[in-house]
């Protein structure tokens, strides 16, 4: 009898069996990936060929040109690119440590510690990994004007902390850690924190790698706080102007800064992916609920 | 005996120190709002003068008088999520499985473009959408679709009621490869190699069955929590017709979502009870949805 697929999973080298499967993943990865290689084709076009009818989807003269406008148009408003930029950067490096922090911590208590509430928090946290922050964007407005974070760059930051699946990823993955290796720790006298950074951290490196993505991608890519908590334009990101880029309609020139913006914002997420892809997948393993 | 007590109680405060920046977070910017969101539901609230409890009048009025919930919005819901999310997760597996299926170089490319869209998920990346999607014959799919002779003129696709619900499951579908896929992959590949022997010596005859009788009992948690993610995603990514059509209502409410009309009534009308009445009734919906997938998914107890 033939063997069927399962020894075929996970194989280390090619066989013609598998022609089929890259048939259809060519096809997929293709549509996958035309509007992201449209989206850089058209961020280098430069304008005669924006302009041209019929539109060719491939770029002749590559150029700067949508860039160079990007940042002359940013210019000559009141508040310049850099400073957009730089509150994108800033506000996503501080969220991302600090969720890091927050979700290790609690992640570590509920992995290790022996505390009454524990079932009923980790219910309701497996409950709020459905969560749609954005379903409760009223209360959740009043609550931030109520904590005195309306026009204060702390609305891109605190709101955003708690992440109900960073909390669950990294706590399944410390769950992996034997109890006996922290026990060993606590005989010789090592202090909770000196085990929480000395064993807990770096055994949960690959889970700690996903969450700084999910993070980053959640906050970076965020325009729920210039919208909605800051009116005050230098407090604003880079993503949130990327948004109002193409309200204009059928600006053309518009489009091709759009791109190029779009770029900037896809590029960092993409970077931080690749190199943090391996963590990400045996950080996938454990992710099963259960 | 005491000094077992004290020390249990040591223990526990660690455990809260440990814990207590997250739990303050959660319940400031989760349980809150979402308590809030039940309790405005029974007010009358302009954002200006203090809440007026008025019962049930806005669930009545969402339910009874509101056509365009009844008739645009909640159909549209519906719709929108009963295919890009059963579809969305349907997809992830079955490109994980065949993923599983051919080598690991090969692999990490194709999963790294297939991942890719899901980064740009979010209102600010949809701009790349309207470019592509452009009404007149500028428009890259108008000027293709032009070309190839299928359509004599160019058609509004995101102004238009017809086109612009299947667009937005387009590009929600289309970015929908997410964490969850991820999770799916690994998922795959961790299956141990002495199920599927077993199985075969047990007398599964073709791949339908080793999916349905190994694969997908195998990595049961992995199919959960991709079913969770899709479900988050779903209804995340509900949004997007107003950034695609740039208007909030969308025209003729065509691609209006349970999002767009909690925003359209809070933020455009400050007619927050009732806005909050609809984010209860999201919420909902979303843990209804919840529970069904824990129900088919989740380990027998």
């Amino acid at each position: 009898m033939a063997k069927l697929g399962g020894s075929r999973m996970n194989p280390t080298r090619f066989h013609k069996s598998q022609i089929k499967f890259f048939i259809i993943l060519t096809a997929v990865a293709v549509f996958m990936g035309l509007p992201i290689l449209f989206i850089i084709l058209q961020a280098f076009k430069p304008i005669d060929e924006l302009f041209a009818y019929p539109p060719k989807f491939f770029v002749k003269n590559p150029s700067l040109g949508n860039f160079k406008k990007l940042f002359q148009l940013m210019d000559t408003s009141n508040v310049p690119i850099s400073r957009y930029f730089f509150n994108s950067l800033l506000s996503t490096g501080i969220t991302v440590l600090l969720t890091l922090v927050i979700s290790a911590f609690a992640g570590y208590a509920l992995s290790k510690k022996k505390f009454r509430t524990k079932t009923v928090v980790m219910e309701i946290n497996n409950l709020a990994l459905m969560f749609v922050p954005a379903a409760v964007m009223i209360p959740k407005y009043l609550i931030t004007y109520g904590v005195g974070m309306i026009d204060s760059f702390l609305a891109h930051i605190f709101p955003a902390l708690a992440m109900p699946v960073g909390l669950f990823l990294i706590k399944q993955f410390i769950d992996q850690i034997p109890n006996e290796l922290i026990e060993a720790a606590q005989i010789d006298g090592a202090k909770e924190l000196q085990i929480f950074r000395n064993i807990i951290i770096p055994m949960t490196r690959s889970a700690l790698a996903t969450v700084t993505i999910l993070a980053f991608q959640a906050s970076w890519n965020s325009v729920d706080a210039s919208t909605m908590y800051i009116s005050k334009e230098k407090l604003k990101t880079f993503s949130f102007y990327l948004s109002t880029l193409t309200t204009t309609g059928n600006d053309v020139v518009g489009q091709g800064m759009a791109a190029a913006a779009t770029l900037i914002m896809f590029v960092p997420n993409l970077v931080i992916f690749i190199l943090m892809q391996k963590q990400v997948m045996a950080t996938m393993a454990h992710s099963g609920i259960k | 005996m005491r000094k077992k007590k004290k020390q249990k109680l040591n223990k526990e405060s660690t455990a809260y120190f440990f814990l207590s920046p997250y739990l303050l977070l959660f319940t400031v910017f989760i349980i809150v709002p979402v308590i809030m969101a039940i309790i405005l539901s029974f007010t009358s609230f302009d954002s200006v003068n203090f809440p007026k409890f008025t019962g049930l009048k806005n669930y009545i009025t969402l339910f009874t008088t509101d056509s365009v919930f009844m008739q645009k919005v909640l159909p549209n819901t519906i719709k929108f999520s009963l295919i890009v999310g059963p579809l969305g997760y349907a997809l992830s597996f079955l490109l994980a499985w065949m993923l599983a299926q051919i080598p690991h170089k090969p692999r990490t490319i194709y999963a790294l473009i297939i991942y890719s869209p899901s980064l740009t998920s979010g209102v600010a990346m949809t701009v790349i959408w309207k470019v592509l999607f452009n009404g007149d014959q500028t428009g890259y799919l108008n000027s293709v679709l032009l070309n190839l002779g299928i359509i004599r003129e160019p058609i509004q696709w995101l102004q238009s009621t017809d086109y612009l619900m299947p667009v937005m499951m387009l590009v929600a579908l289309w970015s929908s490869m997410g964490v969850g896929f991820l999770a799916m992959l690994a998922g795959v590949l961790n299956i141990n190699q002495e199920l599927y022997e077993a199985g075969y010596i047990d007398g599964i005859s073709n791949r339908f069955q080793e999916i349905m009788y190994i694969t997908i009992p195998s990595m049961k948690p992995q199919m959960l929590f991709g079913a969770v993610m899709a479900v988050v995603n779903t209804f995340q990514t509900g949004a997007i017709g107003v950034s695609l059509s740039g208007a909030n209502p969308t025209p003729q409410y065509a691609g209006q979502l349970m999002l767009n009309h909690i925003e359209d009534y809070g933020f455009l009308r400050y007619e927050m009870g009732y806005a909050a009445a609809i984010s209860v009734v999201l919420l909902l919906i979303i843990y209804i949805s919840s529970k069904v997938i824990y129900r088919l998914l989740g380990e027998k107890e």
